[in-house]
């Protein structure tokens, strides 16, 4: 596989920032739960833990590319220039959503930047994605996609039926699973017959003839070399990855299930709260991506202290923006719900 | 005797009940039974519960072999909507295997699913979709709307010799209700009366039939007086006792949280406009969710859905307090 574009120094720090910029909406969305009750209301997935993965695959696409993600979508659109405010006006279920308040947090969707619409249905994104690819193979203009999923998503029959059309038909294609270690509340060796057996979930690649490459998904130099070969790979015509994209997921899986009465928060993460497993968590924490690529930046000389402040301190102040501009935007026009049911 | 449950408790235990009586029971799904010191697993032990990966074709197409070899699979699934992945397994296999071997082989399982989660779950987590399997023959379809009914309809589902969609609304999840101690069966095909009355007949089903409840009471107050039906399965549909109510009544409101065209309550306008003409005083009126996917935002999604208020309106008109208007 051919190497991606160099990373220069302005590159890596726009990383950071994303990762940043990620992090720090998921937790105003997070907090939303606790400083506005009511607010938010359903289901919503968190993606932190995710950031070096998220920014390290989104970085390697070109303008014309496109991505497709599951439930857990607040990361990819943010990486990729989505408005940070409509994005937390959808959350909020307001007018000003990027959704128009319809989609709420699990669907959301910008196809000016490529992100074409999401499902919450697990794995049902990956055909979606793949039949874009077989768009952009057909386009011939040289697009690639990137198709997001989970581990959980692998052990469902869209997986596999799409990833053997996909090799196929040399689709210009990459899957990224994001393998956080659980499927929504199972570990996966509880689930994954590969994992049971001591391997990477990427081999399940060799059963479609296609490259699957295992990587830590924490670090987004990795990741962004890793997916950036195989979207090399896959513009050449040459067709579709397998990338496992190995990380902890650091929240719950979602805010608690339940019905309206009930105020919603989100609990602690499953290997606290069900497993009775602190000690991994408190590991993963040590993981985390985010800190630690700043560290890295600063300790390379790329990134000041200071500097590393500024921004965080310009990313506070945006997503401070976000939940004011969310929260001051109207409830849409009820007939609104029946504006959008046909084209 | 009776105790107090919520009604998801009341399901769980009726599946217990069964488990201990029958050891051809078997309970499993995804997010379950992950830890030794869970329950289920704790009294059944891992032949018996399990935790699936996220592979609907793969757990229903299972729980329809399981039960062709002798075992009464209850597949978890917790959304309805998730069944729609496996569409195949549920209409097309399990309901089809007894007319095809002529009667030879029994696929007695259930599918246990939550529905209708309007709470802000959108479009892809708050269908009513419980009528889209009612026609189809060989299957039977379970929508409680009472704790006591949620553990009746579990136990007779678990030992119908049948595939059962047992739909459990999701609204109704900590909803408080007496429940019988001990073994309890509700049969199917036997509607419930829940109020009765002499002007209008309201068939609600699930979480509508306390709002159709709540709205005859507003009624009563208006010195119109309606008797309240919930069916309770929609396959077998307890026909009879409708169209008996309507021919006391002379009115007929229908009640559902479906789209109109994917409702049960199209359905039973259909039996009664056939089998109860001559009975009726005005025409039937079908209060449904309005024509969308149900959107998140709480005003968008409490506009599309039916209602207390938009009951009452639809009793009203049916007995002339209000001009019917198409």
């Amino acid at each position: 596989m051919s190497a991606p574009v160099e990373l220069d120094r302005d590159r890596l720090v726009w990383m950071y920032e994303q990762m940043l910029r990620i992090r720090e909406f998921e937790e105003r969305v997070k907090r939303t739960f606790i400083e506005h009750p009511g607010v938010i209301r359903g289901h919503t997935h968190l993606a932190d833990g995710a950031e070096a993965s998220i920014v390290g695959s989104i970085a390697t696409l070109g303008p014309q590319d496109q991505f497709f993600a599951t439930y857990r979508c607040h990361g990819y659109p943010l990486a990729r220039g989505t408005d940070p405010k409509a994005m937390m006006a959808e959350i909020y279920g307001r007018k000003d959503g990027l959704c128009k308040g319809i989609g709420g947090s699990m669907h959301l969707a910008d196809p000016s930047n490529g992100f074409l619409g999401t499902s919450g249905i697990v794995a049902a994104g990956i055909p979606h994605a793949t039949g874009a690819a077989w768009a952009a193979q057909i386009r011939g203009q040289g697009q690639v996609v990137l198709c997001f999923f989970g581990d959980g998503a692998s052990k469902q029959g869209a997986f596999s039926e799409s990833l053997n059309i996909a090799s196929l038909w040399k689709l210009p294609i990459v899957y990224v699973m994001e393998n956080n270690g659980y499927n929504v509340h199972t570990r996966t060796e509880q689930e994954d017959a590969n994992r049971a057996h001591g391997e990477d979930l990427s081999v399940k690649a060799r059963a479609f003839s296609m490259p699957g490459v295992t990587i830590d998904g924490r670090d987004p130099i990795v990741v962004y070399e890793t997916v950036g070969a195989a979207v090399a790979r896959a513009r050449s015509g040459e067709g579709p990855t397998l990338v496992e994209s190995q990380m902890y997921r650091l929240s719950a899986h979602g805010n608690i299930i339940a019905p309206p009465g009930v105020p919603l928060h989100f609990p602690e993460h499953e290997a606290i709260e069900k497993f009775g497993a602190p000690e991994e968590y408190e590991a993963a924490l040590q993981g985390d991506p985010v800190p630690a690529f700043r560290g890295r930046l600063v300790a390379d000389g790329a990134l000041t202290a200071d500097e590393a402040d500024t921004i965080a301190a310009r990313v506070r102040d945006e997503m401070q923006a976000a939940v004011t501009f969310g929260l001051e935007s109207p409830f849409p026009a009820v007939e609104s719900a029946l504006e959008f049911v046909y084209a | 005797m009776a105790h107090e449950l919520p009604f998801i408790a009341a399901i769980d235990e009726a599946i217990r009940l069964e488990m201990e009586r029958d050891d051809t029971v078997l309970y499993f799904g995804q997010n379950m039974a992950t830890t030794e010191n869970e329950p289920y697993v704790d009294a059944f032990g891992k032949d018996r519960v399990r935790v699936t990966p996220i592979s609907e074709t793969a757990e229903i197409g299972m729980a329809i072999g399981a039960a062709m070899a002798g075992f009464r699979p209850v597949v978890e699934l917790y959304m309805a909507e998730f069944m729609l992945v496996a569409m195949d397994q549920v209409i097309n296999e399990a309901p089809r295997f007894r007319a095809m071997s002529g009667g030879q082989v029994k696929v007695p399982l259930v599918l246990k699913a939550g529905f209708g989660f309007t709470a802000g779950w959108a479009g892809q987590h708050t269908g009513t979709i419980g009528a889209m399997f009612m026609g189809v023959p060989g299957l039977k379809v379970v929508m409680p709307s009472t704790a006591a009914d949620a553990k009746g309809l579990m136990a007779t589902a678990i030992r119908d010799d049948n595939p059962v969609v047992y739909l459990h609304h999701y609204l109704l999840t900590l909803e408080h209700g007496e429940v019988p101690d001990g073994e309890y069966l509700v049969p199917f095909g036997e509607a419930a009366i829940r109020r009765e009355g002499s002007d209008v007949t309201i068939v609600a089903t699930g979480w509508t039939v306390d709002r159709a409840l709540g709205a005859a009471e507003q009624l009563a107050s208006e010195g119109i007086q309606v008797e309240v039906i919930d069916p309770r399965t929609l396959a077998p549909l307890d026909t009879h006792t409708i169209l008996e109510s309507v021919d006391k009544t002379g009115r007929l409101v229908l009640v559902d949280q479906a789209t109109r065209h994917a409702s049960a309550a199209t359905v039973i306008a259909g039996e009664v406009a056939e089998h109860g003409f001559s009975s009726l005083k005005a025409p039937i009126v079908q209060v449904t969710a309005l024509d969308a996917t149900i959107p998140y935002s709480e005003p968008l999604e409490a506009w599309v859905m039916p209602n207390e208020d938009k009951i009452v309106a639809a009793v009203q008109r049916v007995v002339g307090a209000a001009p019917v208007t198409a």
